[in-house]
């Protein structure tokens, strides 16, 4: 009986390890992340860091609902300011970590993707994430709305960057609006829409648990380590703070 | 009480299910026959292909089935004769998907229908003269009416509650493969629960109501005698 119950314990404390670290983050940046965490535990080997990937939306109203993260690096500002004003982590922490850019892409090489392209329906459909849940898309309707892109041209939602990638990828769309950090390096075709055409896709974190582990982590992203490898992806990072 | 948008995800929903039953109604029926009466070699393997909906996850499915329906696969040449790009967030795509997804639900129970059928009269007819489609019009479907009901409702309460498929598939275009099931799953992530409850709500009621029908009907035949 005695080793059963040391077993359960045992099992329990894994369980509930307070060493690990679960970390919420939209999907554009899930490639960067992966990077600097695998960076950070040379550093810490001891910690165990576990994401969670979806559109910045979707792991809001997650948190919402009590989902156990401890950290969430989201693809706008709005949302960790929301959840701060709602007490949901810790106000001093919401941060900008990078700023985003949003491309048009399509798999297919020597495509000339620009605004009459785009009107003209030559390529379609025109994937791009729920602009309701995720920054990027609503972003890209935001240049889809300045350039006067017809409604007959048919559009494909997608629940956030990774899948509005995907269904390029798989040939399934003709193009997608997705982050250009997640094509840089992808071949194929690519139009780096103008900054002007859409509100600047400032990507914030928030702090939800106060821990020296995930405070450890979180100082980390900023540092000069963390910002190279954001940078190294396509993001920009500004540098107030 | 529902938006605009969210009856018109209900009305797709409806519109899916109904072409899926009775797409799938003609093709099972075929299906059932030589599963439940003939034995050939190769016959466990087809079973069990045609099952793999009710185990595989609807990721597989959805992965799967993007490819095959893109303009890259098969779905592209039959897009073509369409005049559409791909199969890929069209209505027949989701048809297609749908198809697929709820096979089973509509294959089961007209196999076992199939297979109680009253082998003297089958036979009798036969030795009558009667033909095949004659026999199937007077013999079988009278008798296994209760399968083909169970098999209809079934398949239509599967499809109507579809999702993962559609959402990996869809591409939640309104009118065409925005479903209701997507439309409320959309409400959620983006935080809007009055619209989200509403159209639960519904959604809830409506397939209480299909299920409550289907059972009663059941009751009342099987006590009853119908044959």
């Amino acid at each position: 009986m005695r080793p059963l119950i040391g077993l359960l314990l045992l099992a329990l404390s894994a369980w509930a390890n307070a060493d690990r670290i679960q970390i919420a983050v939209a999907a554009n940046f899930a490639e960067p992340l992966r990077e600097i965490v695998a960076q950070y535990r040379q550093l810490h080997p001891d910690i165990d860091i576990a994401l969670t990937v979806a559109s910045t939306g979707k792991l809001a109203a997650q948190i919402r609902h009590g989902a156990p993260y401890d950290l969430f690096l989201a693809a706008d500002s709005r949302r960790p300011r929301e959840l701060a004003r709602e007490g949901l982590g810790l106000p001093d922490s919401v941060r900008s970590y990078a700023r985003g850019l949003l491309v048009l892409w399509s798999p297919q090489s020597d495509l000339m993707l620009d605004p009459d392209m785009l009107r003209s329906g030559a390529i379609q459909p025109v994937a791009l994430a729920n602009p309701r849940t995720a920054p990027y898309g609503l972003a890209a309707r935001f240049v889809l709305d300045d350039l006067a892109v017809p409604d007959s041209v048919p559009l494909v939602q997608a629940e956030n960057v990774g899948q509005s990638y995907h269904f390029a990828h798989s040939g399934a769309a003709a193009a997608a609006f997705v982050a250009y950090s997640q094509v840089r390096e992808q071949g194929g075709s690519l139009w780096l829409i103008p900054e002007a055409r859409y509100p600047a896709i400032i990507q914030q974190a928030i702090q939800l648990i106060d821990s020296p582990e995930v405070s450890g982590f979180y100082q980390f992203l900023f540092s000069d380590e963390g910002r190279a490898i954001i940078i190294n992806h396509g993001y920009q990072v500004t540098d107030a703070e | 009480m529902l938006s605009n948008g969210d009856w018109l995800a209900l009305w797709v929903s409806i519109q899916l299910a109904f072409v899926t039953v009775l797409l799938l109604l003609l093709i099972c029926t075929p299906l059932a026959w030589v599963m439940a009466r003939r034995r050939w070699p190769g016959q466990a393997l087809l079973e069990a292909t045609l099952a793999l909906p009710l185990v595989l996850p609807p990721s597989v499915l959805g992965f799967y089935l993007l490819l095959l329906l893109g303009p890259n696969g098969p779905g592209g040449w039959i897009g073509d004769l369409a005049g559409l790009r791909s199969l890929a967030f069209s209505f027949p795509g989701l048809v297609i998907g749908s198809v697929v997804y709820s096979l089973p639900f509509v294959l089961q129970p007209l196999k076992n229908a199939i297979a109680n059928l009253e082998e003297d009269q089958l036979a009798m007819a036969a030795v009558c003269g009667a033909g095949p489609l004659d026999r199937f019009c007077s013999l079988v479907f009278p008798q296994a009416r209760l399968g083909y009901l169970s098999a209809a409702m079934l398949g239509f309460a599967h499809t109507l509650g579809e999702f993962g498929v559609v959402l990996m598939i869809g591409g939640s275009l309104p009118g065409e493969t925005r479903v209701a099931s997507v439309a409320l799953y959309e409400h959620v992530e983006a935080g809007d629960y009055a619209n989200a409850h509403r159209l639960a709500l519904v959604l809830l009621v409506a397939s209480l109501l299909m299920l409550w029908g289907l059972f009663r009907w059941q009751r009342q035949r099987t006590s009853g005698s119908w044959l």
